[in-house]
C-alpha cells in the first residue's frame, strides 16, 4: 500500500491505496463519489472524466497514486448547494442528455474545454469533446448546451 | 480490468530514475501513462515495479538551442500543441499533436513515452524520424545521444537500454513541414500517417503503422531529389514497407492511402 494525499472537491484526504488502483475506483469505492460513471473501461469512452488540477483527464486511465498531491474535481464538486454550476444549468436547460450515463463526463470535459477556450466554434466544440462518446448520439443538444455555457461565461 | 499488482516507486531525478531501474528486471517507467496503463488494464504488459518520472517537471521544456529545438520529454501533448517556438520554426509537431487521441489524452501523455513506447502507429515516433531528431537517453554510465534513425528497432522496441532514461528530443528547425492522417473515428490510431518536412533544403519523408517500426519513405525522398514530381515520387510511397492487415484496413488500403497522403503532403512542403 502507498499513502497519497489529495484534495477531492475541496476536501483534503489522506488514504493508503495500492499502487494499481485506479482513480476511478479510488473515487467511487473509496470515496463513493459515483457520480464519477466507468463506462468503457478502455480510455474511449469519457464517462470517467474528472478535472486534475484543473484539466480532463480520463480517471480510468490515471492510477490513484499520480494523483497524490493533486487536486481533484468530480462532479459532485461543482454544484454551490442548490445552484448548479452553469455548465451544469446549460446542460439542463439545453437537453443535453438523453439517459444521462455519459453526462458527468461531458459536464467535466466541457468545463476544461472552456477554460482553454471560452468562445469555441461548432466545430471546436465537436473537436473539443471527441474524448466524449454519447451512446445515445444525444450530440446535438450537448453541442447547444456548450454553447449555451459558453454565452453564459462559464 | 485492473492491472495486475506491481511495486510502485516516484522518482525524484533522472538519476533516482535510472537505478530504481537498476532494481528490477521488469520494472517500467510511468510517465503521462497513456501507451503504458492501457496495456496493463489489459495485462498485456504486467511490470512488477513501476518508476513513476511523472514529476520531473525539469523535463517538461521547450527551448531553442542552436540551430536547433530542445524538448524535455516529458513536455505532454498538450503543451506542444499550444507551444510558440514550435508553431514558428517546427510547426508540425505541435500540428500532429492535437491529432493525437482526445483532449483527456493530450493533458497526461508526453512526447517522450510516446517515442520510447516505440508503438509504430505513433504520429510523433514517425516526426522525429522524418526530422532526423537527436534523442538523448540517460543511463548508468552517464549521457548519450541515438540518432532517430538508429532509434526504432522494432515493433514495441527501442535502442533504450533496460536502465536508460529518454530525456530530451532535439529537432532541427524546419521552414516547411506538415503531417497527414486518416484514422477510422476520432481518436482511433493512425490507419497511416505521413509527415513531411524540408530538412537542409531536402524533403524528407516518414511513414506511420506502414510496418514495424515508424519507417522513411526513402524512394519519395529519392525520387524528389531526382526531379520527380509530387505524384511520381508518391508512386514509391509504400515501396519496401510491410503494412499490417487488420480490422481497421487491409495491407492494400494502406499502401493506397500512403500514396494519396504522401503526395498530398509533398504539395505542402
Amino acid at each position: 500500500m502507498t499513502r497519497i494525499a489529495l484534495t477531492v472537491n475541496g476536501t483534503r484526504f489522506e488514504e493508503d491505496v495500492e499502487p494499481r488502483q485506479l482513480l476511478v475506483y479510488f473515487l467511487r469505492n473509496g470515496l463513493g463519489l459515483t457520480g464519477t460513471n466507468v463506462g468503457c473501461d478502455t480510455s474511449s469512452c469519457g464517462a470517467c472524466t474528472v478535472l486534475l488540477d484543473g484539466e480532463s483527464v480520463k480517471s480510468c486511465t490515471v492510477f490513484a497514486v499520480q494523483a497524490d498531491g493533486c487536486d481533484v474535481t468530480t462532479v459532485e464538486g461543482l454544484a454551490e448547494g442548490d445552484e448548479l454550476h452553469p455548465v451544469q444549468q446549460a446542460f439542463h436547460e439545453q437537453h443535453g442528455l438523453q439517459c444521462g450515463y455519459c453526462t458527468p463526463g461531458f459536464v467535466m470535459a466541457t468545463i476544461s474545454l472552456l477554460k482553454e477556450n471560452p468562445d469555441p466554434s461548432e466545430e471546436e466544440i465537436r473537436r473539443g469533446l471527441e474524448g466524449n462518446l454519447c451512446r445515445c448520439t444525444g450530440y446535438h443538444n450537448i453541442v447547444r448546451a456548450v454553447q449555451a455555457a459558453a454565452r453564459a461565461g462559464a | 480490468m485492473i492491472p495486475a499488482g506491481f511495486e510502485y516507486e516516484r522518482a525524484g531525478s533522472v538519476d533516482e530514475a535510472v537505478s530504481l531501474l537498476g532494481r528490477d528486471e521488469d520494472a517500467k517507467l510511468l510517465a503521462g501513462g497513456h501507451s503504458l496503463i492501457p496495456l496493463m488494464r489489459l495485462r498485456f504488459t504486467r511490470p512488477s515495479l513501476l518508476v513513476d518520472i511523472g514529476r520531473l517537471d525539469d523535463l517538461r521544456y521547450v527551448r531553442e538551442d542552436g540551430d536547433r529545438i530542445a524538448i524535455g520529454a516529458l513536455t505532454r501533448h498538450a503543451d506542444l500543441v499550444r507551444d510558440p517556438l514550435l508553431a514558428r520554426r517546427c510547426a508540425l509537431i505541435g500540428e500532429a499533436a492535437a491529432t493525437i487521441g482526445d483532449p483527456q489524452v493530450r493533458h497526461r501523455g508526453t512526447i517522450g513515452g510516446s517515442i520510447a513506447h516505440g508503438d509504430p502507429a505513433s504520429d510523433l515516433a514517425t516526426i522525429v524520424l522524418t526530422l532526423d531528431a537527436e534523442l538523448v537517453a540517460h543511463g548508468p554510465g552517464g549521457e548519450r545521444t541515438i540518432p532517430a534513425a538508429a532509434f526504432f528497432a522494432g515493433m514495441f522496441e527501442t535502442a533504450l537500454a533496460r536502465q536508460e532514461v529518454l530525456t530530451e528530443i532535439r529537432v532541427p528547425k524546419v521552414p516547411a513541414g506538415t503531417y497527414l492522417k486518416v484514422e477510422r473515428r476520432a481518436q482511433d490510431w493512425a490507419t497511416v500517417g505521413v509527415a513531411a518536412a524540408r530538412v537542409d533544403g531536402r524533403v524528407q519523408v516518414g511513414l506511420t503503422s506502414m510496418g514495424a517500426t515508424p519507417l522513411r519513405a526513402r524512394s519519395v525522398e529519392e525520387a524528389l531529389a531526382g526531379g520527380a514530381s509530387p505524384a511520381e515520387a508518391a508512386a514509391h510511397a509504400a515501396d519496401g514497407t510491410m503494412p499490417p492487415s487488420d480490422v481497421i484496413g487491409s495491407a492494400e488500403y494502406r499502401a493506397h492511402l500512403a500514396e494519396v497522403l504522401v503526395r498530398r503532403a509533398l504539395e505542402q512542403v
